[in-house]
């Protein structure tokens, strides 16, 4: 293991390391922490410029079923929601099949197809955002839930092809081959012994772009418009814009932003963090 | 038919999985890409006629000011997004320890990766806010007067990459978590046997076998620094003065933002950046193609 385990150190340097842990993680979160205390301030400690102080009452309560009350910030999630969970779906089962394809079957291009998604996958969103636009409005679904949907699936399939085509190589051939001689089908081949095997692939990915879709602000700015379709992304920095300097509403929709992708991400840790590794060991 | 698919089916098949998938990806990615090349030849505003004008959009480019800020910014986004790479590192040998509640510490530190980049610029622009952000508290306890970051056009652009670095290390830092706990023991063992000691083993022994981790991390972090935009647009706008655009900023008010709709000098804009990420994309892919063999 390196660095050397803190417990072959002196006394001295464990007892430094147990109290340097907690110290660095509250430096380290410093700017998240003041958001969250600042969300529990009622207004008059805005005002007053009471910001660090002891608060003079906790609002917690009262700030967070403001937000809900006020704005339409309970619209935003539920967008959020009706764009992130269809594109989980339909990315994940595109590119079980695509990387299905290109991991199992030799053929002529394959490699080419393969790389063509890899690098559409790394290309800066600008140069697609005029031309995909346009296609949104002229199909009729500019600003619509499904008109953002459908773009994020097209473009999460590059990245999940790469995700699942890696994995499926990595799996032992002899299955497929084994069926094929059994006389099973291509497909049911893919359906009742590949597919099974993928669960750990599948159960990465859907957290990953979940994620992903989620945090996404900027194709929610160019799709979408106004409360009715736009995710809290973009809901968020309207709001920001009418918030002014009411930093207590800020923080707390902030935080209610932030907080579905953080519990999946509690929820799913060890798949989150083999999709985000995946390669970063050999 | 059906014998036709019984003979012939390991051929078809492969078409057959992909054909959802690609299509879906060459409609809304691919066939993009080079109708977004031909727009910026163009001058257009989104509704009307193109109007062909060659070369126009790209001879303008070259005397914008505003252009040659965002490239510039752009630069310095690129060269400091990269400290994520040792920070990352630094956090991950901090925290490769097995002591008591180890686990909750690593996920407290990945934090800040998981949530989205607007919600970062409002905790950073809450932080740098100049009468009462944290921030300037903090240097008030140093007897440093307040600096409004956001508001000054020398500062503004490196707080928002400081913002940004605050996710990304934790990304590096998961990246090299993960490496470090496949590094192969008994080669650590030797080298201690041999006297190497704390720098000398990280850089002989522990950085070559985190090659795979520093790949993927210069990668990510590389594209990263190149898409910077939600950060911009959330906590400066591109301001003060325009004084913090990036190119996909700046594309973006361009256009499609109250300045107007130029599609055509939008586009001629983000070919630039396309270009520069072609020069990483093209090395990524070379990498990947010796990796499979060279085939």
């Amino acid at each position: 293991m390196f660095p050397r385990p803190i417990q072959k150190a002196s006394p001295a340097a464990q007892h430094l390391y147990k109290v340097a842990l907690p110290v660095a993680l509250l430096v380290w979160l410093l700017p998240l922490i003041a958001v969250a205390l600042t969300s529990i301030r009622s207004q008059g400690d805005i005002v007053a410029g009471n910001y660090w102080g002891w608060p003079t009452s906790f609002n917690m309560l009262e700030n967070y079923t403001a937000i809900f009350q006020q704005t339409p910030i309970g619209n935003y999630i539920l967008n959020s929601f009706r764009v992130t969970i269809p594109t989980v779906i339909g990315a994940v089962a595109l590119s079980c099949m695509t990387g299905y394809a290109l991991a199992i079957y030799r053929f002529k291009g394959n490699l080419v197809i393969f790389f063509l998604f890899v690098a559409g996958n790394f290309v800066p969103f600008q140069i697609l955002m005029v031309p995909v636009r346009d296609f949104t409005v002229q199909l009729g679904i500019y600003n619509t839930i499904s008109g953002l949907a459908l773009f994020h699936i097209a473009f999460q399939t590059g990245f999940c092809t790469l995700f699942m085509r890696n994995f499926i190589k990595a799996m032992p051939f002899d299955l497929v081959e084994a069926a094929r001689v059994e006389g099973v089908s291509e497909i049911r081949i893919f359906w009742f012994v590949v597919l099974p095997l993928m669960k750990p692939a599948i159960a990465a990915l859907s957290v990953l772009v979940f994620t992903f879709i989620w945090n996404d602000y900027f194709w929610a700015m160019v799709l979408t418009q106004g409360a009715e379709t736009q995710p809290i992304t973009a809901g968020l920095n309207s709001l920001n814009g009418q918030w002014v300097s009411a930093w207590h509403l800020v923080s707390a929709g902030s935080i209610v932003a932030a907080l579905p992708p953080v519990l999946m991400f509690f929820l799913m840790q060890r798949h989150f963090i083999a999709g985000l590794t995946l390669g970063a060991v050999k | 038919m059906r014998d036709f698919w019984r003979s012939h089916q390991q051929q078809l098949a492969p078409w057959l999985f992909l054909l959802p998938g690609v299509l879906m990806f060459l409609i809304y990615v691919i066939i993009p890409i080079f109708q977004s090349m031909n727009i910026s030849f163009y001058a257009w505003d989104g509704l009307g006629a193109k109007e062909y004008v060659g070369m126009a959009n790209y001879v303008e480019l070259m005397d914008d000011e505003a252009f040659y800020i965002s490239l510039k910014n752009n630069l310095i986004w690129l060269l400091l997004y990269m400290l994520a790479i040792p920070a990352g590192l630094f956090v991950a040998l901090f925290l490769n320890q097995n002591v008591y509640g180890i686990r909750i510490y690593k996920s407290l530190f990945f934090f800040p990766f998981v949530i989205s980049q607007v919600v970062v610029g409002l905790v950073f622009a809450w932080f740098y806010d100049p009468s009462n952000g944290l921030f300037n508290i903090v240097l008030g306890w140093f007897g440093i007067d307040p600096v409004a970051i956001l508001a000054d056009e020398d500062l503004v652009t490196y707080g928002i990459i400081a913002a940004g670095l605050w996710p990304q290390t934790a990304y590096c830092m998961i990246l090299y978590l993960t490496g470090l706990n496949a590094v192969d023991g008994e080669q650590i063992e030797a080298a201690r046997l041999d006297n190497a000691r704390g720098l000398k083993l990280l850089w002989y022994v522990i950085l070559p076998q985190l090659r795979p981790a520093t790949f993927i991390a210069i990668v990510v972090t590389v594209i990263g620094a190149l898409r910077s935009f939600d950060l911009v647009s959330i906590m400066t706008g591109g301001g003060p003065w325009g004084s913090s655009r990036v190119l996909a900023f700046y594309m973006y008010e361009q256009a499609f933002s109250e300045y107007g709709f130029r599609m055509g000098y939008g586009a001629a804009i983000a070919v630039v950046l396309f270009a520069i990420m072609m020069l990483y994309i093209a090395a990524f892919l070379y990498k990947m193609y010796r990796d499979e063999g060279g085939r």
